[in-house]
């Protein structure tokens, strides 16, 4: 446990004294920002056009807030491959691998402290997000619960994205291919959903179970559910096993 | 100490280490020589528990390092062949990581970083980025990385290179000051290094071992027989003199070295235990030349690991 907070603080510390941290802090600001101004800009002009007769009321929950969040998980998924690139590639690039591995610590320990690592990064990251929520709190009372089950969908859906990242990141000494890689993957685990649209076999069933977005939509409802949070927990549980594996087999074969 | 049994590491395609076996003492500084591509990184990437052997084993202190990696890591400070460090860390907080790794804690750390700090002279840079740091400090640092954990085993790997010459010579002190308590691998291409500093070889040509001895043995070994270094000062051409000196009992052969018009000198081969100085002396005498220098020639170990290495190529 010690050893995996050694290596987690390693790699914050890592992030913020480059400008990794800073410039994936801006790219998401500007961009975040962005979505919410436009859904906001939105929604006062329909809520005008409710006043003036046309439909009936609306909610900010689900005009504004449920749009912002499912936003996040766009940008996330451009964002996380730049987060989990450097992890391990980065580090047998320069060597330091062999630090870690002939240093007294379990190889899990290594993984799992990365992994922690890119989370708290992803973590400062989603924060730019409450503060773009909070506004919101300002000039009205939404509903806080729906933003408060999305946060926690946002967190467990990333750390999908970058358990996978993780992995993807230890196959390859070079990080612009974990990023490529870790950033198409991503999107297909992303949009595995779609064949629904026309399919309905078992294999298309079976790949919309398998899809991020599908266990995503009851958290921006502000519902957890059980079902959804064992399925994001087990690919983190498997993506990091099948890191911690990897590592050990890539010494065999040297 | 250390007991390596029948290791070997076969990459695709190539065979890095062949069936290499050795041991070392407890507290003794072996040094570990070869030509590019010999198997020593890879023989200490084993040890180390970076990599483990396609066959054989390896104990550190009792532990095997496929059954007991943890144990062995504990016991082992390793510097690999580029220091693994870490660019964007000051030096101390580098230092203090790697104690973290490797279990210190609390005012231990601190002590253990000042110390080596101290006897690595890296504690003037203590603040300073790593990767602003020149390559005789980052080899410094990693040295200092290696020892923080105060272990049984030092493995390293051309722990002198990139230093300069007055760091080489602090450097090899150091290693010598950690024998005794510590036992140490260490692996150089610097021959006179080992000389000064190793009281054991192990010498391994493309993954197999050539030698492995103490140094004075070695270069007594390599000769089976003396060999004899001779100047003799005569008007005469130097064949005459050759032959002449070729027709002394027991000498297997002679060597021309230098020839000026006045002066030739040689170097003699004499058979397996035999004296020859007396004979040589008096030939040279009863001829009526003039016998300038006469001495023992040793062979440096540079020449044993070339012959040693060479024999294995040519095999
Ligand atoms: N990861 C690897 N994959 C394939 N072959 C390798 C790998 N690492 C080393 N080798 C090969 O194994 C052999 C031994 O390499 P090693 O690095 O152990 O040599 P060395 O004795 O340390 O040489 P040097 O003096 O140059 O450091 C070399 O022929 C090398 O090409
Ligand atoms: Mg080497």
């Amino acid at each position: 446990m010690k050893n995996i907070l050694t290596i987690c603080q390693k790699e914050i510390k890592s992030y913020f004294v480059s400008p990794i941290a800073y410039a994936l802090m801006a790219i998401y600001a500007i961009v975040s920002g962005f979505f919410s101004y436009v859904a906001v800009g939105y929604f006062l002009d329909r809520s005008i056009g409710a006043m003036a007769g046309r439909g009936g009321p609306m909610d900010v929950n689900e005009w504004v807030i449920r749009p912002v969040i499912m936003n996040v998980g766009v940008i996330s998924l451009f964002l996380i491959p730049m987060i989990t690139m450097r992890l391990f590639a980065e580090e047998k690039r320069s060597g330091t691998l062999e630090l870690l591995i002939t240093s007294p610590v379990r190889d899990y320990e290594i993984v799992v402290g990365k992994w922690l690592g890119a989370l708290a990064m992803y973590t400062c990251i989603l924060a730019l997000t409450a503060v773009n929520l909070s506004v919101l709190f300002l000039f009205g009372s939404p509903d806080w619960r729906p933003i408060a089950t999305g946060f926690a969908g946002m967190l467990l859906q990333g750390g999908c994205l970058l358990a996978v990242g993780t992995f993807i990141s230890n196959t390859t000494k070079n990080q612009i291919m974990a990023g490529a890689m870790t950033f198409g993957v991503s999107l297909l685990m992303w949009t595995f959903d779609w064949f629904t649209g026309f399919k309905s076999d078992a294999w298309a069933k079976v790949l919309a179970y398998l899809s991020l977005t599908a266990h995503f939509e009851s958290f921006s409802k502000g519902v957890i559910d059980s079902k959804d949070v064992i399925f994001y927990v087990s690919v983190i549980v498997l993506g990091l096993f099948l890191t911690t594996r990897s590592l050990e087999s890539l010494r065999w074969r040297g | 100490m250390i007991k390596v049994e029948g290791i070997s590491k076969r990459y695709p395609g190539q065979t890095a280490v062949d069936n290499i076996s050795f041991e070392v003492e407890k507290g003794q500084i072996v040094g570990f020589l070869g030509p590019n591509g010999a198997g020593k990184t890879t023989t200490m990437r084993i040890l180390t528990c970076f990599m483990p052997p396609t066959a054989g084993t390896a104990h550190v202190a009792g532990f095997d390092v496929l059954a007991a990696p943890l144990e062995v890591k504990r016991r082992i400070g390793y510097l690999p062949e580029t220091p693994p460090l870490y660019p964007e860390m000051e030096v101390a907080e580098y230092l203090q990581f790697v104690g973290k790794l490797k279990g210190l804690g609390g005012d231990q750390l601190r002590k253990r970083v000042a110390e080596v700090s101290e006897k690595c002279n890296v504690a003037d840079v203590s603040k300073k980025l790593v990767s602003k740091l020149s390559k005789g400090y980052k080899q410094r640092v990693g040295l200092a990385q290696a020892i923080i954990h105060n272990p049984d085993v030092l493995i390293l790997d051309e722990p002198t290179s990139g230093l300069d010459p007055k760091q080489i010579h602090e450097t090899r002190d150091l290693i010598k000051g950690l024998a005794g308590e510590h036992t140490i691998i260490l692996s150089t291409h610097i021959l006179p290094e080992v000389e000064q500093i190793c009281e054991r070889v192990v010498i391994i040509s493309r993954g197999k071992l050539v030698a492995t001895d103490t140094v004075e043995n070695l270069k007594n070994r390599m000769h089976g027989s003396h060999v004899i270094g001779l100047t003799v000062e005569t008007e005469i051409d130097c064949r005459p003199v050759q032959e002449k000196l070729e027709r002394v009992a027991g000498v297997s052969r002679v060597i021309l070295k230098e020839s000026f018009t006045g002066s030739h000198s040689f170097e003699i081969e004499s058979l397996q235990g035999r004296r020859v100085q007396a004979d040589l002396a008096r030939a040279v005498v009863e001829a009526g030349w003039n016998l300038t220098e006469l001495r023992q020639v040793s062979l440096s170990l540079e020449e044993v690991f070339l012959q040693l290495t060479a024999t294995e190529a040519a095999a």
